[in-house]
């Protein structure tokens, strides 16, 4: 099996156990996907990694048909409500990308799949969320 | 508070390409027209502040030079699309403070044909995968994980929004849209005066669902300028300058607090509201004053859900708001008599100072086939992603 690597570090692939890790505020529980200085919400220094749920619903979502070059169209660009709590923003995917097959409130759960592959054959993963 | 400013000038080129000219040729016209319609010469403006997202580096100076170097404090401000806003609130934050009693706001964008915004191109024939950046991303996450291309981040606020209200979805949108292109029939200023049908907006080419084509801003290039003046100043002046004078009620800037879910999709509720509610507060008026709105149109979802965000409907009504045709020109609340950025057009630093122009007009009974008879109070709203939201409420009022 080729080298993964995950398309941002809060995937975690774990070895066929993917799942989404966040940075949590230590003071007030605020969750973070980037590396932060310090808290948004409470301006507190620290952070600890909190692993996320991979289920969850569609709080809102977007079809695009027009992205810059080289991005295929159409897709749907989603915010995920995940169980247990936290949102993430990714694409619906295994669905038809019209708005009478995604729905609001739609039940979905983490899939990942190969973005790309670089010159030494390592695999860019990605993850996505389809229909439960 | 400092003392009162009101808007003594205030001018906007039409919204349209200029392929001849530059940036600065735009800035300059507006000011030329800012400057005569105040009846004040560029020897006694004060401080200058000009924005520009796209032409930046020194705009202000650059601008100076074409229309007189005065060796005036000069701020050059960039706030995404409420750059121009900030401009106006930064010359009038110093009036107030007693550091001039004449300042210059300008605010001017040269875009050309530059499609969407935001968004990256996919990335092909990698040589290495390495994490970078605060995601320890690889690639371009742009078409992998969500979409930030502007269409499509206003979409999800819209459909955030008819997530948790009922009576609001793509005929709700598209008919914000059908609003503001017939509004724009009536406005020489704006870049397009093209009236559509409802259908042939829900018939357009998908932009990102639900926004169509004509539901989505065009690129475009333009100036405005506003001339301020304190209020003691203002006293001194001809009764002409007086008479035509628009006292600003309240000048507002906030920026995106931390907010739950803030970190996916970019919040541009919460800090409209808390502007909204500050501006109202200040002014001393409530929504059920105003007799006419220009608010931030970028794409049609973002025009619907500011109905509620500026407490325009209530709460979770906002679909009821347009299917009523309350914000309609003939309306109970006018909503972007201009044609909005919809139609009118949104060169990004423009924007915000070309609203203050609009109220400006409307509340001097000057706006022409597109006048709101009897308007006494506008308000004109922007919001800039990063976030940052600027608010002016204006009165004609008696000095």
């Amino acid at each position: 099996m080729a080298n993964q690597i995950p398309i941002v570090d809060y995937l975690v692939l774990d070895d066929g156990d993917p799942h989404l890790e966040a940075n949590e505020c230590t003071k007030c529980g605020a969750l973070f996907w980037d590396r932060r200085n310090a808290c948004g919400r409470c301006a507190n220094r620290e952070f600890t990694k909190k692993r996320l749920g991979t289920t969850g619903v569609v709080r809102s979502f977007a079809i695009v048909h027009q992205a810059a070059p080289g991005v295929p169209v159409p897709y749907v660009s989603s915010v995920v409500d995940l169980d247990g709590g936290g949102d993430v923003k990714a694409n619906v995917v295994n669905i038809e990308p019209d708005p009478q097959h995604v729905t609001l409130g739609m039940k979905v759960q983490l899939t990942t799949f190969v973005a790309g592959t670089d010159d030494e054959g390592t695999e860019a993963v990605v993850f996505g969320f389809e229909p439960v | 508070m400092g003392e009162s400013v009101w808007v003594l000038g205030a001018s906007m080129t039409k919204i349209s390409r200029y392929p001849e000219k530059d940036v600065v040729d735009l800035a300059a016209e507006a000011t030329f027209n800012a400057l005569d319609d105040a009846g004040v010469s560029i020897f006694d403006i004060q401080v200058l502040a000009a924005g520009s997202m796209f032409n930046m580096g020194g705009i202000g100076q650059a601008v100076a030079k074409q229309v007189g170097q005065t060796g005036i404090p000069i701020y050059n401000v960039v706030n995404a699309c409420a750059t121009g806003a900030t401009a106006v609130r930064t010359a009038l934050v110093e009036i107030q403070a007693g550091n001039a009693d004449f300042g210059l706001a300008i605010g001017a964008e040269q875009m050309g044909k530059m499609g969407l915004l935001a968004g990256n191109a996919a990335r092909d024939g990698a040589n290495k995968f390495e994490p970078a950046g605060r995601f320890g991303g690889v690639m371009p996450v742009d078409g992998w994980l969500g979409s930030g291309t502007m269409p499509a981040v206003f979409g999800q606020a819209g459909m955030e929004y008819a997530y948790e209200n009922d009576g609001v979805g793509f005929e709700q949108f598209a008919k914000v849209a059908q609003k503001n292109h017939e509004h724009s029939a009536l406005n020489p200023l704006a870049q397009y005066n093209k009236v559509f049908t409802l259908e042939e907006i829900m018939d357009a080419r998908v932009i990102s669902y639900p926004n169509t084509l004509p539901m989505c801003c065009p690129t475009g290039d333009g100036a405005a300028a506003i001339v301020l003046v304190s209020e003691s100043k203002l006293r001194t002046l001809s009764l002409e300058q007086q008479k035509r004078a628009v006292k600003v009620s309240a000048s507002v800037l906030t920026s995106d607090p931390w907010s739950d879910g803030g970190e996916s999709q970019p919040d541009v509720n919460t800090l409209t509201r808390n502007a909204a509610d500050k501006a109202y507060e200040l002014a001393g008026v409530g929504p059920e004053d105003l007799d006419l709105v220009e608010l931030h149109d970028c794409f049609a979802t973002a025009e619907l859900i500011h109905y509620d965000n500026l407490r325009l409907c209530e709460p979770g009504g906002a679909g009821e708001f347009i299917d009523k045709k309350a914000p309609w020109r003939d309306g109970t609340m006018p909503v972007n008599v201009s044609g909005g950025l919809l139609s009118k057009g949104h060169p990004i630093g423009m924007t915000g100072a070309a609203g203050v122009f609009e109220i400006t007009t409307q509340l001097r009974g000057e706006a022409g086939d597109r006048q709101i008879e009897g308007a006494k109070v506008g308000m004109a709203h922007v919001i800039g992603l990063g976030s940052s939201c600027g608010i002016h409420i204006l009165e004609k009022a008696a000095l």
